[in-house]
């Protein structure tokens, strides 16, 4: 086990800047208004650093440099272009516990997931759509004898994308990884509550693309998300966060008639049927452990396994095997700590909106099997905002089982049978993740076609290997991220329709 | 404005399904004075999604399914209509709380973020309560 020591401390791996500029034309550059705004870290409450408090004036910096390099770049080989993501995720490979230390301090979640997770899937991310956009092809369609339709990608030019705090460089990845493939240029908003682990990647990695291609621009969804998702120079807005923010995305979309892409969450049914306690084997822990990570990333995940529907057989018995596995492995501490399982919420309004809805599920008369308050640490962690993982037992009807807390919190609840738990699990807004237990394949499959979910985990969950489409139905968003299909997001099909037919058509 | 539920107040007759507390009430005023008058939105979903939205008026187009909750110091406040079912049985008061905030609301750069606190309706006011009004309704006709 290794205890990472604090950023900025004597032997730390990490020394992040005392402020952190937008990233323009390859150029690190002050924002326009000279405004700037503190940086805390969760893992101790407290600023670390100072990042720009951007206005349109640097988007519409953003957007000249990344028009100045989109023709260049979208007219670059394929062959060149993926060899360049591969050195990215190389140089990323090359620093990964720094990236991730960082990545720890930035957001307050464990560095023992980064590590295993945020950092290997970033990099694969590159990897994969380097490997994509070689492999992809055209088409060429014989209308008749001597007319062909000939199917090519191009580029959609300037896109921009606005990253969500959960998983900060992850989240970036899976939106620029293919975009940069297919051959964009991107201004890119990280999120204000984690801006500084993207501007340490692009320490690292700026020098690898040409000036102009990748821009970030920090600051507020109002002060610099708008001039970007309202631009009429960008040509597709993709983001990931909630619904409100996810309408007006769309509205301003609608001004310039462009595409959008939207992941804006879920809550997620994780089903487990009578069979999985059939035997005391390791299938059982595994469907446990599949129970128990509602509390990875402290439950700021979108798929977050947040209700888990358990079959009424088997309901008390798997609960109490739950609740104990879960007070032994599911511990808030030091995010640095590689022991550490649990870290801290990524900011202290969520940590607030979180023991809001703990209230709330209370008096809802839901039944705190686990946690339920704040988690209490001492020394430097004592103004961090901790959370203590939480069990409900209760109804699908609550607003528990109803809204996306974002904090480690599962609500539970028991179905009699097959019927009963694909109602229970549809009954929702939301359509973005689930997850079926069972030792019978039969049900799994039609388990996992009857529930209304871009993705369910089957005898799995929280994987996100970049070769598997992930998105949302209902009101989880619009289009998918990951997989091949991911470059459909950022090109536009041309198609030739060319006539070697040297004769009129004799028609007009 | 009168004192509805004891931990925050709402505009017009009681009873009411929102509310909000004095520290809240203060930033949306000062919020006002800058931007002028303000429409608050009842997000869902991640990140973000359980937090109240705060826009300029005019910003946010309502449409026709937004549930009309309430007035907050003057501020009508809405959420989507097929939201608003598996809340309609809870009262909403708007706080605010030390934060970074997200999504495009307007009080985040000033350090601080609109949330919510919500209680049960009680079976006297769900009674009272008249069926809430919508966004704006187009004849078809």
């Amino acid at each position: 086990m290794t205890i990472y020591k604090f950023p900025n401390t004597d032997g730390a791996n990490v020394k992040f800047a005392s402020r952190y500029l937008n990233y323009i034309g390859g150029k690190w550059t002050e924002p326009r208004k000279g405004q700037y705004f503190e940086n805390p870290s969760p893992v101790t409450g407290e600023s670390f650093c100072e990042i720009a408090r951007s206005s349109a004036e640097d988007i519409e910096l953003a957007l000249d440099a990344a028009h100045a390099a989109k023709s260049a770049w979208g007219k670059t080989s394929v062959a060149e272009r993926a060899l360049i993501l591969n050195k990215i995720a190389d140089r990323m490979e090359a620093n990964i516990e720094m990236l991730a230390v960082a990545e720890a301090w930035d957001n307050g979640k464990p560095v023992r997931e980064t590590l295993a997770a945020d950092l290997p899937l970033a990099i694969d991310h590159f990897r994969y759509f380097a490997g994509c956009i070689r492999a992809q092809e055209g088409s060429m369609a014989e209308i008749d004898a001597n007319t062909v339709a000939y199917h090519l990608h191009e580029p959609l030019g300037v896109v921009g994308q606005i990253i969500p705090w959960n998983f900060p460089i992850l989240m970036a990845v899976w939106k620029l990884a293919p975009a940069l493939a297919a051959g964009n240029a991107v201004v890119l908003k990280p999120a204000e509550q984690t801006p500084a682990s993207i501007c340490v990647l692009m320490e690292l990695i700026g020098d690898l693309l040409p000036p102009g291609v990748l821009n970030i621009v920090q600051g507020f969804g109002f002060e610099a998300g708008k001039p970007l998702a309202s631009s009429d120079r960008v040509a597709k807005i993709a983001f990931t966060g909630e619904t409100t923010t996810g309408r007006l995305i769309m509205q301003y979309a609608s001004e310039n008639i462009i595409p959008v892409t939207l992941e804006l969450g879920g809550k997620s049914p994780n089903l487990f049927f009578a069979d999985v306690l059939d035997q005391d084997d390791a299938f059982r822990q595994k469907s446990l452990e599949g129970f128990g990570l509602f509390a990875l990333n402290q439950g700021e995940v979108c798929t977050c396994p947040s209700r888990a529907l358990i079959q009424a057989s088997i309901f008390s018995q798997f609960m109490e095997m739950a609740v104990e596995r879960a007070k032994q492995k599911s511990q808030p501490g030091n995010p640095l700590d590689t022991a550490t399982t649990v870290g801290a919420q990524a900011s202290n309004d969520q940590l607030e909106k979180i023991l809001r809805y703990v209230e709330i599920g209370k008096q809802e008369g839901a039944k705190v099997l686990l946690g339920g308050a704040r988690a209490e640490l001492g020394g430097p962690l004592a103004k961090g905002w901790y959370m203590q993982p939480t069990i409900f037992s209760g109804d699908n009807a609550m607003r528990v089982f109803q809204e996306e807390i974002f904090g480690p919190v599962v609500s539970c609840t028991s179905f009699e049978d097959y019927d009963d738990a694909i109602k229970i699990a549809n009954d929702t807004l939301y359509g973005l993740g689930a997850g079926v237990w069972t030792r019978n394949m039969h049900t799994a499959f039609r388990a996992g076609r009857a529930i209304e979910a871009g993705r369910v985990w089957t005898n799995c969950y929280h994987l996100y290997p970049a070769h598997a489409a992930f998105g949302g139905y209902k009101q989880s968003g619009v289009g998918r991220e990951n997989h091949k299909m991911m470059l459909g997001h950022y090109q536009n099909v041309k198609n030739l329709l060319v006539s070697y037919d040297e004769n009129p058509m004799g028609f007009f | 404005m009168n004192d509805v539920d004891g931990n925050g107040v709402s505009d017009g007759a009681s009873p009411s399904r929102v509310s909000v507390t004095p520290a809240a009430a203060v930033w949306l005023g000062r919020l006002q004075a800058e931007h002028g008058p303000l429409l608050l939105h009842q997000s869902g979903g991640c990140c973000d999604g359980s937090a109240p939205m705060c826009y300029p008026l005019g910003e946010f187009m309502i449409g026709q399914r937004d549930v009309l909750l309430g007035h907050v110091c003057g501020t009508a406040w809405y959420i989507g209509g097929k939201q608003y079912e598996p809340w309609k049985h809870t009262h909403l008061t708007l706080d605010v709380v030390e934060g970074r905030g997200s999504g495009f609301s307007l009080e985040a750069p000033s350090g601080i973020r609109f949330v919510i606190s919500s209680r049960l309706l009680s079976e006297a006011e769900i009674n009272e309560l008249d069926e809430p009004a919508r966004g704006p309704q187009t004849s078809t006709g």
